[in-house]
């Protein structure tokens, strides 16, 4: 039990004045402004808009500058928030398949239909740290673009909306469709996490799930705890439109766009003596730019179905309570720090219960 | 006199899809829209974004955005509606006026070729550009005889 204390206001008050000193820095350098945060660490922005669960750049860009870069926090105050906006209306769910993609690979096909690209990426990188202590070399210029107001030079019209590599395997039957198209219903925003938990309501967990968290889970599959041998079908990044139907109007309008990660993980098989032999799924969808995220919620996804899939339920991953219990950061971090916090009463009685403990067996060994 | 022509939800969509900023300059070689009251907000909230399971599955939802929204009727008597991503009230308000402007044939047109037909243009070139990037990052690998 925690016993509340009181006092302490003008050392608190002190340590916050020396806390905001030490976010500024050395004010003989430029303050940083959240427009630079958002343009030159997106991937951090991706991140806490994540994992506070709220799709605002800018806001996440002053959170992570208030946080002094630590990203929990930052989603935390994001969180905070988002608690005192009120839901106007929701949206009609994305379609990833029209998504303008910016990357989009595929682990099992060489060839498909639309190509691969890798957009802006890490990868194949040699992860060597830049020697120049000014930072990384200013980009080569890009291609010349057409000047504004001409038309773009003639070429072929864009291709239409990438062809979804599940589609091509669900079209042999090779692999498990999408299922019941049902509208959402459980919400974490506004109802508690409850048990047995259906797969919406867990990809909404994993979505805003600790990235940290389900990277280890997932590379806990990989190494033999809840393995189902996944290959990456697609993962792709862009831009997808986001639409919602207001009330008064009656019909679906766009708002704007945001970005967003997919991958969809092709699994080994499941199948019956009525079901012929199909590759598995596993989904993973979130905001910004986020490959690892995206990759280790479909691996974690994958291993909560077992249950489902007829898979015996031994790892931790597979286990729907254990995981979704422990994947939000912003309840994690709330319990584990509160542990800094005075516990001077609590300690006071279990000291003297360890006292009257020693003293009872003291007196046990007089008796004898 | 608030009966959705079919093109309503293309204008809504292009106005809220404009980069910040791209609407105010346009407006300066339009004419002035009308006066207008506000009936609502403009108001800063939420939107819970949705995703599919797989794609095309169960609906779940993936995390909320900000949104604005504005209503007005303006003096010719047509009710607008603005919705824009983000917390731009100002933006809201204006795409509810454009949106109540657009309404009014007497209006409509040039306005379209004010507004609008740059929009979509400058929207398009974008895309385009963006999409030619993308192209230009597209890999072809080649297997190799097995390596085992």
């Amino acid at each position: 039990m925690y016993v509340a204390v009181k006092g302490g206001e003008q050392a608190i008050d002190a340590a916050h004045r020396w806390m905001a000193e030490e976010r500024r820095g050395d004010p003989a350098l430029p303050e940083i402004t959240p427009a630079q945060i958002s343009e030159q660490l997106g991937r951090a922005v991706d991140r806490v808009m994540a994992e506070g669960a709220l799709y605002d750049r800018a806001l996440a860009a002053r959170a992570i500058r208030q946080a002094q870069g630590d990203l929990i926090e930052a989603a935390f105050l994001l969180r905070a928030y988002r608690a005192t906006l009120p839901r106007l209306v929701d949206s009609e769910p994305v379609d990833t398949g029209a998504m303008r993609a910016k990357r989009r690979i595929s682990a099992v096909f060489k060839d498909l239909p639309g190509g691969q690209r890798l957009g802006p990426t890490m990868d194949y990188t040699h992860r060597l740290l830049d020697p120049d202590a000014t930072g990384p070399a200013a980009p080569e210029p890009a291609p010349p673009e057409p000047p504004p107001g001409e038309p773009a030079p003639a070429e072929p019209p864009p291709p239409a909306a990438l062809p979804r590599v599940m589609a091509m395997l669900g079209a042999d039957a090779l692999i498990e469709p999408d299922g019941d198209p049902a509208p959402a219903a459980a919400d974490l925003t506004t109802a508690p996490l409850g048990f047995p938990a259906p797969r919406p309501l867990r990809l909404q967990a994993l979505a805003r799930g600790d990235e940290g968290f389900l990277l280890a889970l997932g590379y806990s599959t990989q190494r033999g705890y809840g393995n189902n041998h996944p290959f990456v079908g697609e993962l792709r990044v862009g831009e997808v439109a986001v639409s919602l139907v207001p009330p008064e109007l009656g019909f679906a309008i766009e708002i704007g766009e945001i970005t967003l990660t997919e991958c969809e993980m092709v699994n080994q098989f499941a199948g019956s003596r009525n079901v012929p032999a199909q590759f598995t799924r596993g989904y993973g969808l979130c905001f910004g730019h986020a490959d690892r995220k995206a990759i280790a919620m479909a691996l974690v996804d994958r291993a909560m179905r077992a249950g489902e899939l007829g898979e015996d339920v031994t790892a931790p991953a597979q286990q729907v309570e254990f995981v979704l219990s422990h994947c939000d950061n912003i309840e994690a971090t709330g319990f584990v720090e509160h542990l800094k916090l005075p516990h001077h009463v609590d300690f006071q009685s279990e000291l003297e219960t360890i006292r009257a403990l020693r003293a009872a067996a003291g007196d046990d060994d007089a008796t004898l | 006199m608030n009966a959705p022509s079919p093109a309503r939800p293309a204008w809504l969509g292009l106005l809220a899809r404009a980069p910040r900023g791209a609407i105010e300059p346009l407006l300066a070689e339009a004419p002035a829209l009308p006066g207008f009251i506000r009936l609502r907000g403009p108001e800063i909230g939420m939107s819970m974004v949705r995703g599919r399971a797989g794609g095309g599955g169960a609906a779940f939802n993936l995390g909320e955005m900000t949104i604005a929204r504005c209503s007005i009727r303006d003096e010719d008597g047509f009710v607008g509606h603005g919705y824009v991503a983000g917390r731009d009230g100002a933006l809201a308000e204006l795409i509810a006026r454009l949106d109540a402007a657009l309404q009014n044939a007497a209006r409509h047109a040039s306005l379209h070729a004010a507004v609008l037909a740059p929009l979509a243009a400058a929207e398009a070139t974008r895309r385009a550009a963006d999409e030619a990037r993308a192209a230009g990052t597209e890999v072809r690998f080649f297997t190799l005889a097995t390596m085992r």
